[in-house]
């Protein structure tokens, strides 16, 4: 299960759902996979006004990953030498600009950690009610008794 | 007409429209992998949703709903994924349908061989494409969109369980979910009971569906969420249709595909369910 999977995910249980502890879920006792994915730019900067970066860093840091800057970065972070194809595109044209747009480390980085970093086997943990929902082969369940009735 | 010549009918009625799908339109993805003893293998019923989603009409719509300016990516969510047929066509075909390739797809299903068949299909289906199409999520094992964040749905896709016949027995999900300990397939009984969940909806085949319906609401992107569902005529459609429009200031809800009709009634119908807030 991505880690970005978790940037849209919250406790199944109704009651949790207005409470802000609820979300992110936590991580606990996982093991993580790493399956590597074409990086995709565009996405990637499309995406960071979605993100909620500071949930998505208090994610990270549990699972012991590098950690991640305060800041979101901006979409000109993701690109090698933006400024530069921003002048080349100025002066000829988009279609320059596109065929040498360059991912930068930290849009790599950003991959890594969104796209190709998974929870394998573990748990994740509301912050509200403590309730604790298995991942099995990178399936999360979110089943609760009381949904089967 | 007696019911097995019907059958015989409308199986090579189904056939053709098969074909039909291969013949002009945009390909349908490949389940065959998917071991359809215990996950609902993909019917008429998924098949009008394909045509839908890509029909000239209801793309025109979601293009222009999702064009560049109305935000970031958008995010589908398709409850009930089943073998993931209709998710991952929408993932493979993203452009056409939404006009852009930034989409993110996200799953879930009460079954949970379900939920790995259909991330193996639209992983399937995304490889086979030379630019990437779209970013595909996961799929989660669960009840409807309970683990979903609220407001956090773009485009919602649901075909429910709809058949009038009586809810499965509850009683033996967690054992019947996987497989029995020390084997490698799965018993009669469990395939039964993961058949069931796939089609029988209770009381006018609403029951899961009306659950569904009243997450709605706090499930869309309240700017530009839009619902995809799929009722069949046993549903009571125009009323369905009556009820969601009550919900509120802007709500609206449209036939936007149908199949199969029979004396005048549609037997299928796509709902589309939308604010309109301007
Ligand atoms: C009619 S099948 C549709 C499958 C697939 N989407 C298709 O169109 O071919 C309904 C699906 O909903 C799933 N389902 C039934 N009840 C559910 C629930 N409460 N929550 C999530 N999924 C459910 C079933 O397991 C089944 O896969
Ligand atoms: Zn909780």
């Amino acid at each position: 299960m991505k880690l970005l999977t978790l940037n849209f995910l919250t406790c199944a249980i109704k009651t949790c759902k207005t409470s802000p502890a609820s979300f992110p879920l936590h991580p606990r006792d996982a093991e993580l996979e790493i399956i590597e994915s074409e990086i995709n730019l565009p996405f990637l900067r499309n995406i960071l006004p979605r993100l909620m970066w500071e949930e998505i860093r208090v994610i990270a840091s549990e699972l012991g990953l590098p950690s991640l800057p305060t800041t979101p970065p901006t979409r000109e972070d993701l690109v090698e030498g933006a400024s530069q194809a921003q002048a080349t595109e100025q002066a000829e044209g988009e279609a320059v600009a596109e065929v040498e747009e360059v991912p930068s480390q930290t849009a790599k980085d950003l991959h890594r950690i969104l796209l190709e970093t998974g929870i394998k086997e573990g748990k994740l943990v509301c912050g509200n009610c403590a309730h604790e929902y298995k991942v099995m082969e990178g399936v999360a369940n979110f089943l609760l008794p009381g949904h089967l009735v | 007409m007696s019911s097995i010549s019907y059958w015989i009918v409308s199986t090579a009625h189904f056939r053709i429209l098969c074909w039909l799908r291969h013949s002009n339109m945009l390909p349908t993805p490949s389940t065959s992998h998917v071991c359809f003893d215990r996950v609902y293998e993909p019917a008429e019923d998924s098949f009008l949703l394909l045509d839908t989603l890509s029909s000239a009409s209801e793309s025109g719509f979601l293009k222009d709903r999702f064009n560049a300016e109305s935000g970031a990516p958008p995010l589908v969510l398709e409850v009930g994924v089943g073998s993931g047929v209709v998710l991952a066509f929408t993932a493979a075909n993203a452009k056409s349908i939404f006009g852009r390739q930034d989409v993110l797809t996200l799953g879930t299903d009460i079954n949970s061989f379900a939920c790995k068949a259909a991330s193996q299909t639209v992983r399937t289906a995304l490889n086979d494409n030379v630019n990437p199409a779209s970013t595909f999520l996961d799929v989660v094992n669960g009840d409807l969109a309970s683990s979903i964040r609220p407001h956090s749905i773009d485009v919602f896709i649901f075909n429910p369980p709809y058949v009038p016949a009586e809810l499965p027995n509850f009683t033996h999900h967690d054992r019947y979910s996987v497989l029995p300990p020390g084997k490698d397939a799965t018993s009669f009984e469990q395939d039964s009971y993961l058949l069931e969940l796939s089609y029988a909806g209770g009381e006018d085949g609403m029951v899961v569906t009306n659950r569904m319906l009243n997450q709605i609401p706090e499930l869309l992107d309240v700017g530009r969420g839009v619902a995809y569902v799929l009722l069949c005529a046993q549903n009571k459609p125009e009323l369905v249709k009556e009820q969601i429009r009550e919900w509120g200031v802007g709500w609206e809800a449209e036939t936007v595909g149908s199949s199969g009709k029979q004396a005048g009634w549609e037997k299928l119908q796509i709902v589309r369910i939308w604010r309109n807030l301007k």
